[in-house]
């Protein structure tokens, strides 16, 4: 529908430049442009590395999506941009970028929540979210168990890890079995030809005492660490394939075991799954079979929609565009640590105003 | 020819206005902490105060640093991109050139320095206001000492280390103003401005995770 909001989105909380154009729940550009390489050598993201990447890659991106999209920049009804959480020196790049598109071009900025975003992306696989939906996000930087009735307004923390993130272990493995790294993508195809009941590794927070949706993979990642380590140091061969299958299992088993419970206990029955660890083909398999079994709908988008884009950015923007919620400021800031529970930063209406004029002087202030 | 200047490499936020001829209106505040917060308003009130949009403009002048990088990326980030929505060219000039500039020296050799943090200054020397004879670099004062003995010395990274810098004098920051001026006198005299790219004379800090640490107990 040609009356539906369009809106561009900026993300760069972490090593991908995203930038996403959507019309209202249509998905019109998404042009991603990834350090992931620069990382590698590193075995996780050097937020230094990521920063300067951003500012490098971020035009270039833009004007791929622009063509993309086959759209004007003079059309758009919004520019949104990931205002955290993530890293601050990255989150800062797209945020000035973001800033200094919608000021020249005369658009309303709308500085929004990442992992909102992440659940908010899915209206663009699979039509508007059901209120409410239950969501869980897993990357290398989240894992966390969301309820919300409204993505522009209310987004309530059910449960998140403890220690690690759920991708975090995944590459911690994948780099004790020397599979390099991202892990995730690697331990997930060594695990198709595993056996997922071949060693059993343990299942954290579980226990009937323990907080029904919290998680934890650091005891985990210890123990599978050790069964490797002995294997060697009995000289015996690592079986990575069934390593990768049994660890995998039992992070799947927990999130999903614990997502659905959180949807019977709150009585929702949409569970959608995002973030970069959703495009396990395990974690998707799994859920299914027992979201299927106690009557919930799955929604999962696609892997691309998955891992951090600004698609997901334009989509929660445009959503904001469409509840009439408040614009961001002309100072809006990153913050590294933005609550889960603030989806955007409203501003307080001052921001585009032109008060304050009298410090500015003919003169340079500092002669 | 209008030009909006910008500069977010130093502690300074620096916003000014120049039509070619002069500075229309300029804008500045030292805060190192919040170039993301300050730099747009600065902008929007710059102007205002000269009553034009910033359609207007016909050249975004960046100061390039070098400078702490996540303040210094700001600006670049925020000069690209009204380059982008506006369609108009983005010049790059060094930011201890402004400084050196708004020092008005006709005779040097002098210093410019400002503080790189971690004991460190970024250092450049100048011929005169318009000539920059080397750098710039980054180093640690008493290690220049020697190459800089004798010569007077402005910026904040000067007024940091008197024993390296007995003559150190104002300006202390740079402002948008010399920079656009700058900028202005070069385009007019039909000279090259640098590209609007980063001076970040340091490798990133990226710490190597060390070997695989085993966690079972010997
Ligand atoms: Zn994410």
């Amino acid at each position: 529908m040609a009356d539906e909001p369009l809106v561009l989105g900026i993300e760069t909380s972490c090593d991908e430049t995203g930038v996403g154009i959507v019309r209202g729940t249509t998905l019109l550009a998404d042009a991603v442009a990834s350090s992931v390489d620069e990382h590698a050598r590193f075995g996780g993201v050097v937020p230094e590395v990521a920063s300067r990447a951003h500012l490098e890659a971020m035009v270039p991106t833009i004007d791929r999506a622009l063509k993309e999209a086959g759209i004007s920049a003079r059309d758009l009804d919004g520019i949104a941009v990931t205002a955290g959480p993530g890293l601050a020196g990255a989150l800062l790049v797209g945020v000035s970028a973001a800033k200094a598109y919608a000021y020249a071009l005369g658009k309303p900025l709308y500085g929004v929540n990442h992992l909102a975003s992440h659940i908010c992306v899915d209206q663009l696989e699979h039509g508007p979210l059901p209120e409410p939906t239950m969501a869980l996000l897993v990357s290398g930087g989240h894992s966390s168990l969301l309820l919300s009735s409204d993505i522009t307004s209310d987004v309530r923390p059910m449960g998140a890890t403890i220690d690690d993130a759920a991708g975090e272990a995944f590459d911690k493995i994948a780099r004790v079995l020397n599979l390099g790294f991202p892990g995730g993508p690697v331990i997930d195809r060594y695990a198709r030809e595993g056996d997922p009941k071949a060693i059993a590794f343990p299942r954290g927070l579980s226990g009937p005492r323990d907080p029904a949706y919290d998680f934890s993979f650091s005891g985990l990642k210890t123990a599978v660490a050790r069964w490797i380590e002995a294997k060697r140091a009995a000289g015996e061969e690592v079986p990575v394939r069934d390593v990768a299958a049994s660890f995998q299992e039992a992070v799947v088993d927990v999130l999903t075991r614990k997502a659905v419970r959180a949807c019977k206990d709150e009585g929702v029955d949409h569970l959608m799954i995002g973030g970069g660890v959703a495009a396990n083909s395990r974690l998707r398999a799994l859920a299914q079979e027992r979201c299927e079994a106690a009557g919930i709908r799955l929604r999962v988008p696609r892997p691309k929609l998955c891992t951090d884009n600004g698609a997901m950015v334009a989509a929660l923007g445009a959503e904001m565009v469409a509840r009439n919620r408040a614009a961001s400021d002309w100072d809006l800031s990153a913050d590294s640590s933005l609550p889960v529970t603030d989806p955007h930063v409203p501003g307080n209406g001052h921001g585009h105003s032109h008060d304050h004029v009298h410090e500015v002087s003919k003169e340079n202030l500092y002669s | 020819m209008l030009l909006l200047a910008l500069d977010t490499a130093t502690p300074a936020v620096t916003v000014a206005l120049h039509d070619g001829e002069a500075v229309v209106a300029s804008s500045g505040q030292v805060d190192a902490r919040r170039h993301g917060e300050l730099l747009l308003p600065a902008v929007d009130r710059v102007l205002a105060a000269a009553g034009v949009k910033l359609d207007a403009v016909t050249g975004i002048v960046v100061g390039t640093g070098p400078g702490p990088y996540t303040g210094l990326r700001v600006g670049l980030m925020t000069a690209d991109t009204f380059g982008l929505a506006l369609g108009v060219p983005v010049y790059g000039v060094c930011t201890l050139d402004g400084l050196a500039y708004a020092a008005d020296i006709e005779k040097g050799p002098f210093v410019v320095a400002t503080d790189a943090r971690r004991k460190e200054v970024y250092w450049a020397t100048y011929a005169d206001s318009r000539t920059r004879l080397t750098g710039p670099a980054v180093d640690r004062p008493a290690d220049i000492a020697e190459r800089v003995a004798g010569l007077p010395a402005v910026g904040a990274g000067a007024l940091l280390y008197p024993d390296t810098f007995p003559q150190a004098h104002e300006p202390e920051h740079v402002s948008a103003a010399a920079l656009a001026s700058l900028a202005a006198e070069k385009l007019a005299a039909g000279e090259e401005l640098e590209e609007p790219r980063p001076l970040y004379l340091r490798r990133p800090d990226a710490q190597v995770p060390k070997n695989y640490k085993v966690v079972t107990p010997k």
